[in-house]
């Protein structure tokens, strides 16, 4: 290869310069994507988000607006708050959740039937964002001597013990259970503008719409300013930090009560938002789910936790058990061509893959057709718009029993092989493994819904963080060099 | 009577069970002045920096800086006092931008609350600009070495001896009385040890900093000291001039063995 006129030598000042350019170019989309995330500014990037997120309600039927509109924006608040210590001061929380309860239940408490207080939310919000926060600084006094994974283990300790105690302690403070046990709280009120209830989801939806604006804003001034630099800093070394100037301890505390004083504000809304709270809500799968927003959209990035809560809410909603099947094959041949873009560079080679996955899907089809007629017979499971091109493209067999067990070994031993392999064999067999596992999933997954759609899930994740172990818009972090 | 010096070791004894690493150690530092500090392996020279920045608390004795004794204070506030050091092993925040590296370094001596940065006070923003200004000069400081493109890239991705450089640039921006360099050239060629010596230099002449420098070079001791301070064990050796101290007979013994000195 004959270096252009054009390009700087290699090692000179402007190679180096332009060493992420070049990076960008050889990772295809991602890195492409990437670029896309360094060069549009801040605020154009909240703009576009504040503009396509404020026509939701404008075409979403109502149901959807509160499943995917309202519920994205709390999981985002719950990551933008996690961020804080997780991505920003490095602090591993597992009791994170725990907060986002206590600030769930204690708006429950200030604002519903349960005691008869009705305070307005210009007020209890404000007392429950405090006091979350004023637990966060207890629940990271241990931060201050536990690094890393005991941290991790003291607060998760935390967070079990929260969801302990609100559903079996359940003390009785003036006459009745303060946490109604595993009833928990019901009739909560609904957030409300100085006594202007928010009551439908429209409304609510703006709020909390106009609220994660907010605190997207607020965030990203503190992020650029000392206190958002120090946590930074004691994140890549604690001990330079502390010889830099920089009160180490206090940090830790600050990232601990501003992370929680945001997860309390994400309870105020979501206990207000459901009009009752149990300790279901807080238990240790929502915790996954607030970590897998935070680490898929790339740790320690305003924007990454945006579209990591978008992608997790999206596919979970999408995914859930009253929607109907095809849902779930949509969702299968989305990852898959996603898988396949992500992974699969350059440009060119990507088409030579998606080609060779049609051309031998028809043929395979037709000689299997032309076999026997019982070969391509079978049932194809729910309709949909995919299901009349799968049933033209797919082997499925009418009896055969054995086929879809032999196809599913078969599978196994192909992705086996395939991490085996490398350069063009590696190309030529991703094609069969895709074909083979549409098969797969046409005659085994997609006839069980439930555990399909959390295979599909699990499978996302796991790939997504294999392709990028930095999340969507992370940055790799570099440990020791 | 002499005058106060700027920063004083007196009697100060540390030991890690019964390894004793510093032992009845004194020295002093007059302001102006650059002292370097000799020894070899083993010989406890890092340590004096440590207990100097409060990383180790002495078992016994005083460390007085500007008349103070700051014995017990924690590092941060060691370092908002006036004493700003760099590590031997290189700790810079790596995944921070050469720029932001420096700008962290601020934080001692701004004040802006977490409510101002949020809401974009007058203060917030007078000081970021006051950040970002104080972080170009420091870094400018090193020619253009640490400047232009290379201020907006990752730490990790300088070489060896702009990380070294970056240190320093990052303790200067802790506006210290006092710079404590531990090994400025380690790993550092013949051309690039020269630059430093009279990077070293200048630290005193154009930057008004007093230094204290831990150095293995020798051209470089010889080359920037006022004054030699020997270590060996915890204990001082002597001091005197380059000279005076790298003919002293202790000096030699602790580095060649007795074979050496007889």
């Amino acid at each position: 290869m004959e270096a252009g006129e054009d390009r700087p030598r290699v090692g000179v000042d402007e190679w180096v310069a332009s060493h992420d350019d070049r990076l960008a170019e050889r990772t295809g989309f991602a890195g492409l994507a990437r670029k896309i995330d360094d060069r549009v500014p801040a605020w154009a990037r909240l703009t576009l988000f504040a503009a396509v997120a404020a026509t939701l309600p404008l075409w979403m039927g109502r149901g959807d607006l509160f499943a995917y509109g309202i519920f994205t924006l709390i999981y985002i608040l719950l990551g933008l708050g996690l961020n804080v210590i997780v991505g920003n001061a490095g602090l591993l929380d597992l009791g994170y959740v725990a907060l986002f309860g206590f600030g769930a239940y204690f708006y429950a408490l200030l604002s519903s039937e349960h005691y008869g207080i009705h305070w307005p939310s210009a007020i209890s919000i404000p007392v429950v964002v405090v006091s979350t926060a004023l637990l966060g600084l207890v629940l990271g006094i241990p931060s201050r001597r536990l690094l890393g994974d005991y941290l991790a283990i003291v607060t998760l300790f935390f967070g079990q013990a929260f969801v302990v105690f609100v559903n079996a302690a359940n003390p009785t403070v003036a006459g009745h259970g303060l946490t109604g046990g595993p009833n928990g709280i019901a009739d909560i009120d609904p957030n409300d503008i100085f006594g202007y209830d928010l009551s439908s989801r429209t409304q609510q939806y703006y709020f909390i719409l106009v609220v994660v604006l907010l605190v997207l804003i607020g965030l990203h001034f503190l992020s650029e300013s000392r206190t958002g630099r120090a946590w930074r800093a004691l994140r890549e070394d604690p001990l330079a930090a502390e010889a830099m100037s920089m009160p180490v301890n206090r940090l830790k505390l600050m990232a601990f009560a501003f992370g929680a004083g945001i997860a309390g504000l994400a309870g105020c809304i979501f206990a207000a938002v459901l009009t009752a709270v149990t300790s279901g809500n807080f238990a240790l799968p929502i915790l996954i789910t607030i970590y897998a927003v935070v680490i898929l959209g790339g740790i320690g990035s305003l924007t990454g936790v945006v579209i990591g809560a978008i992608v997790i809410n999206v596919s979970f909603q999408f995914l859930a058990p009253e929607n109907p099947q095809q849902n779930a094959r949509i969702l299968f041949y989305a990852v898959i061509v996603l898988l396949l873009v992500l992974a699969v560079r350059p440009w060119w080679r990507l088409g030579i893959v998606l080609g060779g996955v049609a051309v031998l899907g028809v043929a395979a089809h037709a000689i299997a057709a032309a076999i026997s007629p019982s070969w391509t017979s079978g049932a194809v499971v729910e309709g949909g718009r995919l299901a009349g091109v799968t049933s033209d493209w797919v082997i499925i067999p009418a009896g055969h029993e054995r086929f879809a067990n032999a196809a599913y070994i078969a599978l196994v031993v192909l992705v086996l092989t395939l991490t085996r392999v490398h350069g063009w064999w590696r190309t030529a067999l991703v094609i069969p493994t895709v074909y083979l596992s549409a098969i797969v999933w046409e005659t085994s997954f997609v006839e069980q819904p439930a555990v399909a759609r959390w295979i599909l899930f699990g499978a996302l994740l796991v790939f997504l963080m294999t392709v990028r172990p930095q999340g969507l818009l992370g940055t790799p972090r570099v440990e020791i060099v | 009577m002499r005058k106060v010096p700027l920063f004083e070791l007196k009697d100060v004894t540390k030991s890690f069970g019964g390894l004793t690493v510093a032992d009845k150690l004194s020295l002093h530092v007059d302001e102006g002045e650059i002292v370097s500090l000799i020894g070899p392996n083993g010989a406890g020279k890092t340590t004096v920096f440590n207990l100097v920045t409060g990383i180790y608390r002495p078992d016994s004795g005083e460390i007085r800086f500007e008349g103070r004794n700051v014995v017990g204070l924690p590092p941060h506030k060691i370092t908002q006092l006036g004493i700003a050091r760099t590590f031997q092993t290189l700790r810079l925040f790596l995944n921070m931008t050469v720029k932001e590296n420096v700008m962290a370094a601020a934080y001692g001596h701004t004040h802006s609350t977490v409510f101002e940065a949020i809401f974009r006070l007058p203060r917030a923003r007078r000081e970021e600009r006051e950040i970002a200004h104080l972080a170009e000069e420091k870094l400018a400081f090193f020619g253009t070495r640490l400047v232009g493109y290379r201020m907006n890239q990752q730490a990790y991705n300088l070489s060896y001896a702009n990380r070294r450089r970056l240190e320093i640039a990052r303790a200067m921006a802790t506006n210290p009385k006092l710079l404590l360099l531990d090994e400025p050239a380690a790993g550092m060629n013949p051309a690039e040890t020269h630059e430093l010596t009279e990077l070293i230099g200048r630290l005193r002449s154009e930057a008004d900093y007093t230094v204290l420098v831990i150095e293995h070079d020798m051209h470089v001791v010889e080359g920037i000291s006022d004054r030699v301070v020997a270590l060996d064990h915890g204990v001082k050796l002597c001091e005197g001039s380059f000279g005076e101290v790298c003919t002293n007979p202790l000096v030699i013994e602790a580095y060649l063995g007795l074979q050496g000195a007889a």
